[in-house]
């Protein structure tokens, strides 16, 4: 089975190709870390990797995408590339939670957090891989203790526990965290977005003369 | 022959067309539709960024299946995607660009990012056939107020006057809240101004004066005029009359744009003028429009109201536009460009 990986929910522009027969292989990758190039590179880098294993989209049988949580505007390049390329070859596209992404693989207790601007981390807590903790959104002091760290390096002041070094999600991770949905149908493709909009009803109209 | 998928996602308007373009230079709509997100900002008064563009990434895919099913094709007997690329709201346009680019990677075919405004122009197109060169445009919309020379629509278009501060639809909205009627307010005040007199109230014509740019718009002012008058009658302890105070500023609005537009024509010596955007199906702005230009022996073209808007089918139709000139294709390193300037017909 040949997949295609991506994530747009962290400042890395995930792609990857990979391969599971049996086991698990990335036969290629493209990683770049630019947090506002999300849209310019993703399918550049989708069909760059694919080029390197000298396939196309059309040997591609099934697309595992980030939904986040993530910052919006990113998170929505990915998954709007994902949505439309199952679209056009008629293959299913499989959500993962970037943050399972991260985990996945990695042995014992672990905090992952995701830059969610504005002072906050998205973040959720696992046990040999496995979300212990659903993905939130909060301010670093008000996360839980763990003894090791991945995602984020932002707010080292804070969490100072030990980072495994594994800051973005990879093709593998984000094929690993769907371990166990590839043989099934795909669920819905929904974002995991954490924050209502900002957006407030306005009150009363302020007047243009003084009464 | 080519089929031209158009994607739009500027504002608050999911938009996909299918546009078959034939060997005779002729371009038939073959589907329009669009999923609108309008409802989900009417309590905010006006579109929320955030919200059209959560609504654009849901009613993507599902848009452009309806598109393909309604033109009876299938998704690989497209030859072209063409995507608005800007201006726009950049969170709200990344949806339909990163979609684009995935449909025309996937699909095998050229992709041309393209300008949303041209695109209303190209709508008339749909309707009225191949448009004379020159022609001017005057497009009116909740987000654009901008009268153009169109040369070329696959690639020659000039600037000839633009809004300064708001957007005659904008006008529109926040003069709809002043009188407590809904949003957006084009429909709610085109409705009440029709049993309303236009002359009760002479509200001020923006930029009119001997010195002010003579093809550029203003509505700020017209709008703080209708606050203004409003609340002195409310100080007064008088009845506000909705129905004469619409009328009147929709007269201001329709009368400024009108008299503008003609003018340019006149003295560009141009003879076909393109009435498109939104408020274009103002009864007020498209009346008076046919009414000046006829005095002034102007041929007025104004497509139906579904084609005003906007729409993905526009999208289509100036992607068809380019593939026929034989315009080079976007790279799919495309990006978004939210204050794409409008003589860029295509990126």
């Amino acid at each position: 089975m040949l997949v295609l990986a991506l994530d747009t929910a962290t400042p890395a522009v995930t792609a990857g190709v990979v391969t599971l027969n049996g086991d698990l292989e990335v036969l290629a990758e493209r990683v770049t870390v630019d947090a506002r190039a999300h849209g310019e590179l993703l399918t550049p880098h989708l069909l760059a990797a694919l080029a390197d294993t000298g396939r196309t989209l059309a040997d591609v049988d099934a697309i595992v995408c980030g939904i986040g949580p993530g910052p919006f505007t990113g998170l929505r390049a990915g998954m709007a590339t994902a949505a439309a390329l199952g679209h056009a070859l008629g293959i299913p596209v499989h959500p993962v939670c970037t943050l399972d992404a991260i985990a996945a693989g990695t042995e014992g207790p672990l905090l992952v957090t995701t830059d969610a601007r504005r002072k906050e981390l998205y973040w959720a807590t696992y046990d040999d891989g496995a979300r212990v903790t659903s993905p939130a959104v909060g301010p670093p002091a008000t996360l839980p203790a763990a003894p090791a760290r991945a995602g984020t390096t932002l707010y080292g002041d804070v969490l100072t526990m030990p980072h495994t070094g594994v800051e973005h999600p990879s093709p593998a991770g984000l094929v690993r965290a769907a371990t166990g949905q590839l043989d099934r149908p795909a669920r819905p493709l929904v974002p995991m977005y954490l924050r209502r909009p900002d957006a407030t009803v306005p009150g009363t109209r302020k007047r243009v003369t003084t009464p | 022959m080519s089929l031209v998928l158009g994607i739009e996602s500027s504002c608050d308007e999911t938009g996909a067309g299918i546009a078959k373009l034939h060997p005779d230079g002729r371009i038939e709509l073959l589907a329009d539709e669009v999923a609108s997100s309008v409802e989900l900002h009417a309590r905010f008064g006006g579109v929320v960024p955030e919200v059209a563009s959560r609504a654009h990434l849901e009613a993507m895919v599902p848009t452009v299946t309806r598109a393909v099913t309604k033109a009876g094709v299938e998704l690989g007997d497209l030859d072209a995607v063409a995507v608005t690329c800007g201006p726009g709201l950049a969170g709200a346009l990344l949806v339909g660009v990163s979609a684009a680019k995935a449909y025309a990677a996937a699909l095998n075919v050229p992709l041309y990012g393209v300008n949303h405004l041209p695109g209303h122009v190209a709508a008339d197109t749909l309707q009225h056939g191949l448009l004379p060169s020159p022609c001017l445009a005057l497009l009116v919309s909740g987000g654009h107020t901008q009268l153009l020379r169109v040369d070329d629509l696959a690639g020659k278009i000039t600037e000839v006057g633009s809004t300064i501060d708001d957007a005659a639809g904008e006008a529109y909205d926040k003069v709809a809240r002043i009188l407590g009627l809904p949003y957006p307010g084009g429909p709610p005040i085109d409705k009440a101004a029709a049993k309303g007199d236009p002359e009760a109230i002479r509200f001020p014509r923006g930029l009119t004066g001997p010195r002010d740019a003579p093809f550029d718009f203003s509505f700020s002012g017209l709008k703080t005029a209708v606050a203004r008058w409003v609340e002195h009658r409310e100080r007064d302890g008088l009845p506000v009359p909705v129905e004469d105070v619409a009328a009147s500023f929709q007269e201001a609005v329709a009368d400024v744009l009108t008299a503008k537009a003609v003018r340019a024509a006149n003295e560009l010596g141009i003879g076909t003028m393109v009435l498109s955007g939104g408020v274009a199906a103002n009864s007020r702005l498209s009346g008076l429009a046919a009414q000046r230009c006829a005095e002034a022996g102007i041929e007025l073209r104004v497509p139906r109201p579904r084609l005003c808007t906007d729409n993905g089918a526009m999208i289509a139709a100036l992607g068809a536009h380019l593939v026929a000139a034989g315009t080079r294709p976007s790279a799919l390193d495309l990006s978004a460009d939210p204050a794409l300037p409008v003589g860029t017909v295509s990126v």
